[in-house]
């Protein structure tokens, strides 16, 4: 049987990284086939191959054994390739159909106005189709994100797309909403549709997926039946032993305890969230996609306004109003979207490096002190090993892994003693990642109290002496940094709140 | 190395870091001087026409400079002219109303416009209301406050003695008969220089900018961003004051229904100085020499006898082709 799609070969570079090389992977009508990898594995890029996003250098995609060269994401809709992207690319303020038929819309009389009986109507089709009991005149603002991905689903089968690919769809889902989506899945599959199905999840993948193909820093590494042992995947995912054995854990129990978080909450976000970091400490935050752990640390910067909850730093406790309040106290935090809320990107590296600290640097209390900014901000690129042709240059024009030392490097001149890094190496290439676990690991025996979290559980298990797990905005697991496993952190991040054991 | 970079740190600090864009701008203003003295030499290059032309770009000059700081923060300021128009009035109150000495009249226009855009600031900041919706606002405001205040007729200033000196005496003249620079230029070149050193030395400029680039990651660096952007409005507030005194000056009278289109000259001369309405991006000598792109471009019109429409449609094109010049040089970077 001709495979639906098949991949053979394809490599693709960007500047400085192999991202994908020689990857070979094939999907067949009415197949769920997942495909698995730690993040900067490959997989969306592989797929964004296949959606049209990103051209392949080099190998040959064949749709039903014919080559095809796919140019853009119009031509990948026109060949019956859907994507459904992690985030929703939807209007919230148009209807369901409209949004499903936006730029498609049928006309009416004389071709002016648009027929909204017939966009309605193709719309209910397309639903019951999918057996999904909603109306398509409902506005998409008023759907739960649950619902919102079924439209999506939806508007890729208005393009009779034969292959939807789906990444990490159930990342905001819960337990119920779950369930609709694989029975949707399934349906599609009785009608041959080929789902590639990329989800972190070994359960879910477990009992949705029909095969399993395994991804590893930009390589195929095998194709293997959804039954297969869960630990041989990861083991395949992982690939290389990780190095536990150098990890060494200072005691630093009797330290002081540096930040001392008691009984957050807000809304769904947070669900009573306490925990203390001290003195040179490294505590983890492991978790999936949404589950709280972002929000907590904007909480505790005080980024964004909490119901309830204290924060205390140094034994005193502070008003958490804005961020210019946890800063004053000592609280330092590197966002995970750098680009939004880490850097003044279109300033340069000392301006940058000198933002929280301003204050210090001023002559008379006004006028920039040029040599003293100049020497405090030389003496973080010296120390920290920032590649930059000069202080002044703009800080959009370093490489990621500088950039988040840029960042890294006006906490450290503002005197923060807790750190808060939010995803450290994200969108950083691996020759950087050791330099900033290196760099993480020197400020905690430096005496800094640090919380990392990361959606990557080897970064996880690899920096942190201890760890807590989250899962819809409540902590679900408090293990030390030695005895965790990524098997044990996965099994704590999935436990919802319907099968919620106290913790 | 270390203090070669330091040198040229400097350097580029003090010319904005944009030696290219306002290579080109100073070139248009260098060209568009070249061909109007060849095509008019007898009319366009003789001394009073340039001194009009520095006479009339004092105006909108000192308006475009405060409209700088606010552009930079990517923001915008629609009340500028009125503003202006506004503290003129008040200086008239403050001096012929109330007798007041001339420093003290001076001064309290100048405190004026710094409270009015303190004013804006405030509302942008606290009550959350977009700058452009704010400052549309305030110049709706302003100018029926102007019109109530004097009863929509002029101030004149003949009894105040010295008061039509600030913008037509000419301390260079006293020195150097030969060169008559009224001090109107002189105080909009004062400013520009002051505002020069604060927009690229002080704290308030490095903010001005910070803000303009990226105002989240700013907060999250812990600055207190509302307070900034209310000390920036404010302090652009005080330099519509100096306008508006300057104005006033000139015409030796206060005319509340004057004002409104300042502003938009103001923006347009930002723009042409290679500005970015974006924020983030901007001189303050590229806004003099927008400014001056304007004014030599009206002069030399007016001396051409084109008319008054055909100004305004060439002033148009002009504003679009530097913003689309400014977008090109963008894109090749």
């Amino acid at each position: 049987m001709t495979a639906l799609i098949s991949v053979k070969n394809v490599s693709k570079s960007f500047p400085g990284v192999k991202a994908l090389q020689d990857v070979q992977f094939e999907l067949q009508a009415g197949e769920v086939h997942a495909l698995m990898g730690e993040n900067g594995a490959g997989k969306s890029t592989l797929m964004k191959i296949l959606a049209g996003v990103y051209t392949k250098d080099s190998g040959e995609v064949l749709l039903d054994g014919k080559p095809v060269d796919i140019q853009s994401p119009a031509h990948a809709q026109a060949l019956a390739i859907g994507i459904i992207h992690q985030e929703l690319f939807l209007m919230s303020h148009l209807t369901a159909a409209q949004n499903i038929f936006l730029g498609r819309e049928p006309k009416g009389r004389m071709g002016l106005f648009l027929d909204e009986d017939t966009l309605n109507r193709d719309t209910q089709a397309l639903f019951d189709r999918m057996n999904l009991a909603l109306a398509p005149q409902t506005r998409i603002g008023d759907l739960t994100v649950a619902r919102q991905q079924m439209v999506e689903i939806a508007k890729a089968l208005s393009h009779k797309s034969r292959i939807l690919i789906m990444d990490e769809p159930t990342a905001a889902l819960n337990n119920a909403e779950i369930e609709e989506l694989f029975r949707i899945i399934r349906q599609l599959k009785s009608e041959g549709v080929g789902i590639v199905y990329i989800s972190h999840k070994m359960d879910e993948i477990q009992r949705i997926a029909d095969r399993i193909t395994v991804m590893r820093d930009g390589r195929y590494i095998n194709t293997v039946p959804a039954q297969t042992p869960m630990a041989e995947i990861i083991a395949m995912m992982v690939g290389r032993t990780l190095e536990h054995s150098e990890k060494t854990v200072p005691d630093t129990a009797a330290n002081e305890v540096l930040l001392d978080v008691r009984h957050l909450n807000r809304g769904r976000a947070i669900r009573d969230v306490s925990f203390t970091v001290r003195r040179g400490e490294i505590l983890g935050f492991a978790g999936l996609m949404g589950a709280g752990r972002t929000e907590v640390a904007r909480a505790v910067f005080g980024a964004d306004p909490l119901d309830s909850g204290e924060v205390w730093v140094h034994g005193k406790r502070i008003a958490l109003r804005t961020p210019r309040d946890a800063v004053q106290a000592g609280i330092g935090y590197l966002s995970e979207d750098r680009k939004h809320f880490g850097l003044a990107t279109g300033m340069d590296v000392e301006s940058n490096i000198t933002l929280p600290s301003l204050s210090r640097w001023l002559k008379g209390g006004v006028f920039l002190n040029q040599p003293a900014i100049h020497d405090i901000s030389q003496q973080m690129v010296d120390k920290l090993r920032i590649k930059t042709p000069s202080l002044t240059q703009v800080s959009r024009l370093l490489s990621g892994g500088n950039q988040q030392k840029v960042v890294i490097a006006k906490w450290l001149v503002q005197d923060c003693d807790v750190l808060i890094f939010d995803e450290p190496t994200r969108g950083i290439d691996v020759g950087a990642k050791s330099e900033i676990y290196k760099l993480v690991n020197d400020l905690a025996a430096q005496g800094k109290a640090i919380i990392v979290i990361s959606s990557e559980l080897p970064e996880v298990l690899h920096l942190s002496h201890r760890i807590l797990v989250m899962c819809e905005g409540r902590i679900t697991g408090d293990v030390s940094g030695l005895a965790a496993t990524q098997e044990s952190l996965m099994a704590l991040a999935t436990r919802r709140d319907t099968e919620a054991a106290p913790a | 190395m270390s203090q070669d970079n330091h040198k040229t740190s400097l350097m580029t600090k003090l010319s904005g870091g944009q030696a290219k864009q306002k290579l080109l701008a100073f070139a248009s203003l260098i060209a568009l001087i070249l061909i109007f003295t060849a095509l008019k030499p007898e009319a366009f290059m003789t001394q009073d026409n340039i001194i009009g032309i520095l006479q009339s770009t004092t105006v909108i000059g000192v308006l475009a400079i405060a409209s700088t700081f606010i552009i930079i923060t990517s923001g915008i300021d629609l009340s500028v002219g009125v503003l202006m128009t506004f503290c003129a009035v008040m200086g008239g109150v403050f001096l012929v109303n109330w007798g007041l000495p001339l420093p003290l009249g001076v001064l309290g226009a100048v405190v004026v416009g710094a409270l009015t855009g303190c004013v804006s600031g405030l509302a942008i900041t606290r009550l959350k209301v977009p700058p452009f919706i704010a400052t549309l606002g305030m110049m709706m405001l302003l100018k029926g406050l102007s019109l109530i205040i004097t009863g929509a007729r002029p101030i004149y200033f003949n009894d105040v003695e010295g008061f039509d000196q600030i913008a037509l005496g000419s301390l260079i003249g006293d020195i150097f008969p030969a060169l008559s620079i009224p001090n109107g230029v002189l105080i909009m070149f004062a400013v520009a220089i002051v505002c020069a050193v604060i927009l690229n030395r002080t704290a308030l400029g490095r903010y001005t900018f910070a803000l303009g680039s990226n105002e989240e990651a700013v907060r999250l660096s812990g600055v207190d961003v509302d307070r900034w952007k209310v000390i920036i409005y404010t302090f652009a507030g005080g330099i519509c004051g100096i306008a508006g005194l300057l104005i006033a000056s000139r015409l030796n009278s206060a005319q509340p229904a004057l004002g409104q289109g300042y502003e938009l000259d103001a923006i347009a001369a930002v723009v042409i100085g290679g500005t970015s309405l974006s924020g983030g991006v901007g001189t303050i000598l590229g806004t003099i020499i927008g400014a001056f792109i304007m004014s030599v471009l009206i002069n030399g019109l007016r001396i051409m006898s084109v008319a008054q429409e055909w100004q305004m449609v060439l002033t148009g094109l002009i504003i679009i082709l530097a913003v689309y010049t400014d977008n090109l040089r963008r894109a090749k970077k």
